[in-house]
């Protein structure tokens, strides 16, 4: 019966380890209103599915008193499961144990899993929660990092990457994340910048809490760069998971298919858009009027509003929505704006996801503050993202589609696939008034009434040119559409364009306009 | 995020006013004011390590106004061009914010 008791010891074995910093540091931790390492992973994950590996590894740091130092399972917590039956790698880093700092083989239980999830092209999930680079190890704390944040770039467009800010994420370790497609965060728990709060008041003399300064909100509404943002570790835990379900497991492949189910918004598509092109409403509803059971899984919801990027299915697939919305900024385009819909164009192109644009928008946003902070790179990178996708690219016009805007929203010129207008929609080089100010300038100065001239001016070139014909006469629009038929046209256009095969020429990878 | 009863403002995108809602962001934007040449500000925040010069005096351009010291680093600031120093604001010792006026300048040939 030796056998029996080498099971017994490797229980127990296993238990200790298992058991983190122990008791009081777990305590901490609960104070804190965190969930554990161990508890996060089994929340997230189908029951009974977690696997864990590498629980004994150990650090071999001999300075600084670490010699006599145990860490169980080095601060971090590694292994497979699944999430909704799909397959991920997973981990987690846990901070009762020496504040889950990192250390060189705490590092190297990370990129071993993260190069199996490479190998068995599945998404990886990380979980941050720690106090950053273990001093005592010195550089090999920062080759650790070094060593992530390389294979999250190999990784990046092979395999969706997510990562979990659940405690504090500062200095270099915030890179790691920043690198990764997704970066969920929750309010009071995820800290997360390059310099502190100590050091920015101790060198400039700027006092600001951590909360204020990368707290879960600024990073969801100020900075973007946060893509999820919950009240609660349940909630965000939730949310990896709706969007696990959505998103393929690797570029081989493409999203699982369920069910179709249509939509069940209450609202008639027709009444959502005001007629007056000055009126907002929220774009959100087209969405949910035009998606299966009218569900979408909006991502970086508070940044940038006046753009709306997610995820929703038609016909059972997988779909990526970009929608401008004019409740926000009128709709306009801006540097945010243009980063938010470029990055998640370019991750619907890397995984095989078609595109839905719905374009309704004013232009770009005039201001000092917009051309000084780079509009033009910024704005670059869109018109990039989308000429450069060759998943199936399909736009519906709504209502306001001016100048450089039209452009950038995945028009006919960037290689849309199909396009469509609504009656009602405006494609021209600038509003009517700006333009019959510039058109007619000497008629209306030379007018008696100019206000009259100018009115009677602009409502002419409204007729003539704000509208979506002189657009579809030249075969810029391939057909102006009702909006009850726009879901109908949608799923034939998917439909139609399953085995599309675009051509690009060879390059290495393309200069965008990073 | 979109209030019940949302309070929509005009909101002009060149010659045409739309209704919407204004960001945060968009509220906290930095407002452009034209620079004024007699107006010494600093670039960084910091702390004012020393000052050469006293107000009423005549200062050649590039001469030393001041030491700056932040990032460790000190920052000499110099005259931008031949004026008088008309008020300092700053004192040795001071740790002051970015864009703090620490020193107003008028033309030499102004009579006081």
């Amino acid at each position: 019966m030796t056998l029996k008791k080498n099971i017994l010891a490797l229980r127990q074995k296993k238990a200790i380890v298992e058991k983190g910093g122990g008791d009081k540091a777990i305590e901490k931790q609960v104070a804190m209103g965190k969930l554990t390492a161990r508890e996060r992973i089994l929340a997230l994950l189908d029951e009974a599915s977690f696997h864990e590996y590498d629980l004994f590894v150990e650090h071999e740091e001999q300075n600084f008193g670490m010699a006599s130092k145990e860490l169980p399972g080095d601060g971090v917590i590694t292994g497979t499961g699944s999430i909704k039956g799909a397959p991920i790698c997973i981990y987690a880093q846990d901070f009762t144990v020496m504040g889950g700092s990192l250390g060189l083989k705490h590092a190297r239980k990370i990129t071993k899993i993260m190069d199996h999830a490479l190998k068995m092209k599945v998404p990886c999930i990380g979980i941050n929660d720690s106090g950053g680079a273990r001093i005592q190890e010195g550089i090999g704390a920062l080759a650790g990092y070094g060593e992530i944040f390389y294979r999250n770039t190999m990784a990046s467009g092979v395999i969706p990457q997510i990562s979990v800010i659940l405690g504090p994420c500062a200095g270099g370790a915030v890179y790691s994340p920043a690198l990764t497609d997704f970066v969920f965060v929750v309010e009071n728990i995820s800290k997360m910048f390059i310099t502190g709060p100590n050091v920015i008041e101790t060198v400039l003399g700027e006092k600001i809490s951590q909360e204020d300064l990368g707290g879960a909100r600024v990073h969801a509404e100020i900075t973007g760069n946060a893509h999820f943002y919950a009240l609660s570790e349940l909630e965000c835990l939730d949310q990896i998971k709706e969007l696990v379900s959505l998103i393929p497991h690797s570029n081989l492949q493409k999203a699982a298919r369920i069910e179709p189910k249509k939509p069940n918004f209450k609202k008639d598509i027709e009444n959502i858009i005001p007629s007056d092109p000055k009126q907002p409403y929220d774009v959100r509803e087209v969405i949910f009027a035009l998606a299966d059971e009218s569900k979408f899984l909006e991502v970086q919801e508070l940044w940038a509003p006046n753009i709306v990027i997610g995820f929703g299915r038609m016909d059972g697939e997988t779909v990526g929505f970009v929608a401008n919305q004019p409740m926000y900024l009128a709709g306009v385009l801006d540097c945010d704006a243009s980063d938010k819909a470029a990055r998640f164009i370019r991750f619907c192109d890397a995984f095989n996801i078609p595109i839905i644009t719905l374009e309704d928008m004013p232009g770009y946003l005039p201001g000092v503050d917009q051309e000084h902070a780079g509009v033009i790179r910024h704005g670059a990178k869109m018109l990039y993202a989308y000429s450069e996708a060759t998943v199936p690219k399909i736009t519906v016009i709504l209502r306001k589609a001016y100048g450089g805007g039209y452009i950038a929203m995945n028009s006919r010129h960037l290689g849309a696939d199909f396009m469509f207008a609504w009656p009602g929609a405006e494609i021209a080089v600038m509003g009517p008034e700006g333009a019959a100010n510039i058109i007619f300038r000497k008629e209306i100065m030379e007018a008696e009434d100019e206000d009259a001239m100018r009115q009677q001016k602009v409502q002419e070139y409204i007729e003539k040119f704000a509208n979506p014909y002189v657009a579809a006469s030249k075969g810029y629009i391939d057909a102006v559409i009702e909006p009850g038929e726009t879901r109908g046209l949608l799923l034939h256009s998917l439909e139609v364009s399953k085995n599309k095969d675009d051509y690009r020429p060879y390059k290495k990878h393309g200069v965008p306009p990073f | 995020m979109i209030n019940e009863k949302p309070e929509f403002v005009d909101f002009a995108v060149t010659a045409r006013k739309y209704k919407t809602l204004l960001t945060k962001k968009y509220l906290n934007r930095k407002v452009w004011v034209d620079p004024n040449p007699y107006e010494i500000q600093s670039f960084i925040p910091g702390t004012v390590l020393k000052i050469s010069v006293k107000e009423g005096d005549v200062v050649e351009e590039g001469a030393p106004l001041l030491i700056l010291e932040a990032m460790k680093m000190q920052n000499r600031i110099e005259m931008p061009f031949t004026a008088r120093i008309k008020k300092i604001n700053v004192e040795v010792g001071n740790r002051i914010p970015k864009e703090t006026l620490m020193i107003e300048l008028e033309p030499v040939n102004e009579v006081i």
